[in-house]
């Protein structure tokens, strides 16, 4: 046991000494929980926008105001022509653009309706399907209280119009997630990445390092037991892990204000059992590879980038082929961020989640076994 | 008393190459022997240490440290075996104290129990206690790895090219500490590839291409040399080697130092001054010197490798 503590503290000591690392291996989770929760997000903002309408019209006008003061438009103003929408689309002066049919507010009352043309700028087809669901929700609100509003006006004066009474409303409800922050989808992916990065990658390396220096040579020569060294490797690397997980939830609850709506203990523990795993996936890659850049490249290669494609991180994995939806089965991140998702964002209990947990425990068991059988004490 | 038996260890890496150490026969290492294994590189010495320090397991043969078989009992081997590979492997973000005192707690010991046997040698290195081992010279590197092989007071002691970079000074202080660890009755089996070094070990076995060309002791073998040995020098030593050899009583040439040695064929009749002679006659060399001199080991080893 001695022998073990030993090579724990010189395993901190050798973090410890490698500053610069060791303040990438901290300061990189912050910088994404703040790159990902401020700087990109994927709702949309100040965009700019031009209106054309073929008559004067004061209801259209209110409406005009009410987009540019939603925080999602900025007006530029209203366009004299059709072509003049065009070249201001062309010239970059506009990326949304709001045409409304001639008679626009009295056709509302009729029975052929009133038409009202979106024309969006959809080089970035994200941003422009957006702007639509944006206008159109806010186009759909604004008549509909304007509409309902004169139809109870016009009910107290005659009582006989029912037309627009009758119109559909769906109504709408975002749950979990009401105000739609992209931060909400992002912290548990970030949590999956950085784990993955810190247990797999690090300790992948940091025992390939050994070998690449000759120093594994003089250790295996050694009444240690080989598998301690490694596991010895291990727990400086579960620590940071473990102080990187404090760091991302603290800045998710107090900086991106995103609530931990379920257990934190199930939270905490479904993160822990994803360290484990991870730290048993740079085990295996270690006891496998000879030196420090294939480490870096398979764990980055084979774990870090399938991790951002295939974990619902970015793209959501029932819209892939099924062969893909069939891979994504097989990476760990997948079941973490999902688990994640479940307890932290939507709260719900922990029995909704004993899939992910016994996914990750059987991947944990596998890749230590696989590590531990594949791990030589002899060069 | 026997240390290491080698029973004719064999290891090949690659099939459609010759193999990397090929041993035939017994070769026995006695207990508090201080044994060389001298050869150029790629002789394979780094490759025996490794089979001997069950790093490597061998294809044929097998050998036994104290009794203990290099396969089948290695676990036991390691607890009682010193081991410094060529290249230096201690942790260089380490101190030199923090790098002693894990390994001492590696095999369980610390450094006051065994400091006596590194007495000699750490205290050149007390002074940098503090600093990173990475930035040690060469030999106090090397000293410091001696150390830490030594911490845990092995019975065996292998080291692998001690000496490669490492200036003269440090390198005769080695040898000295190896003297030491020797009387103190411990086995220590060094690989160089330095001739000269080799007069300084009990026994030395002459390596090349895998294959062990003699085992003795240095005087043994300069005793075994069996043919004239002279040394020649010219104004034109690039042309008077290729003379030289096309000379009918040489057997063998090959520079050495600022001479070139020349060895005679058994039974003819030429000496010092008839070879002079002819040189200067016949290939037109000036300032021609032949005299006879003593063999040195690497004169023996030059002329073992034929056989």
């Amino acid at each position: 046991m001695k022998e073990f503590f030993a090579f724990v503290r010189k395993e901190f000591l050798h973090i410890f000494r490698d500053r610069k690392t060791l303040l990438v291996l901290i300061g990189l989770p912050t910088m994404l929980i703040v790159l990902f929760g401020f700087a990109i997000s994927t709702e949309i903002r100040n965009v700019n926008i031009g209106f054309f309408s073929p008559q004067e019209d004061a209801v259209l006008s209110r409406l005009a105001d009410k987009i540019d003061q939603s925080g999602y438009f900025t007006s530029v103003g209203w366009m004299r022509s059709e072509a003049e929408i065009d070249e201001a689309m062309r010239q970059g002066r506009i990326d949304v653009a709001l045409m409304f049919g001639s008679d626009f507010t009295s056709g509302l009352y009729s029975p052929e309706g009133a038409v009202v043309s979106v024309v969006t700028d959809a080089t970035n087809p994200n941003n422009a399907s957006m702007e639509v669901m944006y206008l159109a929700s806010i186009i759909n609100e604004y008549f509909g209280s304007d509409i309902s509003r004169s139809v109870s006006m016009r009910m107290a004066a005659s009582a006989n119009m029912s037309s627009a009474s009758g119109m559909l409303v769906p109504n709408l409800r975002m749950l979990y997630n009401p105000q739609l922050k992209s931060s909400y989808n992002f912290v548990p992916g970030i949590m999956g990445l950085i784990l993955m990065l810190i247990c797999s990658l690090m300790t992948s390396v940091s025992i390939v390092r050994e070998k690449e220096t000759g120093s594994m040579e003089v250790l295996l020569v050694s009444p240690v037991r080989p598998i301690n060294i490694v596991l010895a490797k291990m727990i400086p690397y579960f620590v940071i892990a473990c102080v990187v997980l404090l760091n991302i939830l603290l800045l998710t609850i107090f900086v991106l204000k995103v609530p931990v709506a379920g257990s934190f203990f199930w939270m905490i523990l479904v993160s822990v059992i994803y360290i484990i795993l991870s730290l048993g996936i740079g085990m295996l890659v270690s006891s496998l590879v000879r030196t420090q850049i294939i480490a870096t490249l398979i764990c980055g290669m084979i774990f870090l980038v399938p991790v951002m494609m295939f974990s619902g991180m970015l793209y959501p994995i029932e819209s892939m082929p099924v062969a893909l939806q069939w891979f994504a089965q097989v990476i760990p991140a997948k079941w973490f961020i999902e688990a994640i998702r479940k307890i932290m964002i939507e709260g719900v209990p922990v029995r909704y989640v004993t899939m992910e947990i016994l996914v990750m425990t059987g991947m944990a068991a596998m890749f230590f076994t696989a590590a531990v059988v594949k791990f030589k004490d002899k060069l | 008393m026997d240390a290491i038996v080698i029973r004719g260890l064999r290891k090949s890496f690659r099939k459609d190459q010759p193999p990397a150490v090929c041993l035939q026969g017994e070769t026995v290492i006695r207990k508090g022997e201080l044994f060389g294994i001298i050869g150029p590189d790629g002789a394979g010495k780094t490759t025996l240490f490794r089979m001997l320090a069950t790093l490597l397991d061998p294809d044929e043969g097998s050998a036994t440290l104290e009794g203990l078989d290099v396969v089948r009992d290695y676990r036991k081997i390691r607890t009682i075996l010193g081991y410094m590979p060529g290249k230096f492997s201690l942790y260089s973000d380490l101190s030199v104290k923090e790098n002693l005192e894990f390994f001492a707690s590696v095999f369980g010991k610390d450094i006051d129990s065994n400091y006596d046997l590194i007495e000699n040698i750490y205290c050149r290195l007390r002074p940098f206690e503090k600093r990173k081992a990475g930035k040690l010279s060469g030999g106090m590197k090397q000293k410091l790895a001696l150390c830490c092989s030594l911490i845990h007071s092995p019975s065996i002691l292998f080291l692998d090219e001690p000496t490669t970079g490492v200036d003269p000074s440090s390198r005769r202080e080695l040898w000295e500490n190896l003297a030491q660890l020797k009387a103190a009755g411990m086995t220590v089996v060094v690989s160089t590839a330095y001739m000269d070094e080799a007069d300084r070990c009990d026994r030395v076995a002459m390596m090349k291409s895998g294959r062990f060309l003699t085992v003795d002791s240095p005087g043994n073998i300069m005793k075994r040399f069996g043919k004239r040995l002279l040394a020649v020098r010219s104004d034109n030593m690039f042309s008077l080697l290729k003379d030289l050899r096309s000379l009918d009583a040489v057997e063998k040439c090959y520079t050495f130092g600022d001479t070139h040695h020349v060895t005679l064929k058994d039974g003819t009749e030429a000496d010092a001054a008839m070879i002079a002679s002819e040189l200067e006659s016949v290939y037109g060399h000036k300032g021609v010197k032949v005299y006879d001199v003593p063999a040195t080991l690497e004169d023996c080893y030059m002329n073992l490798e034929e056989e």
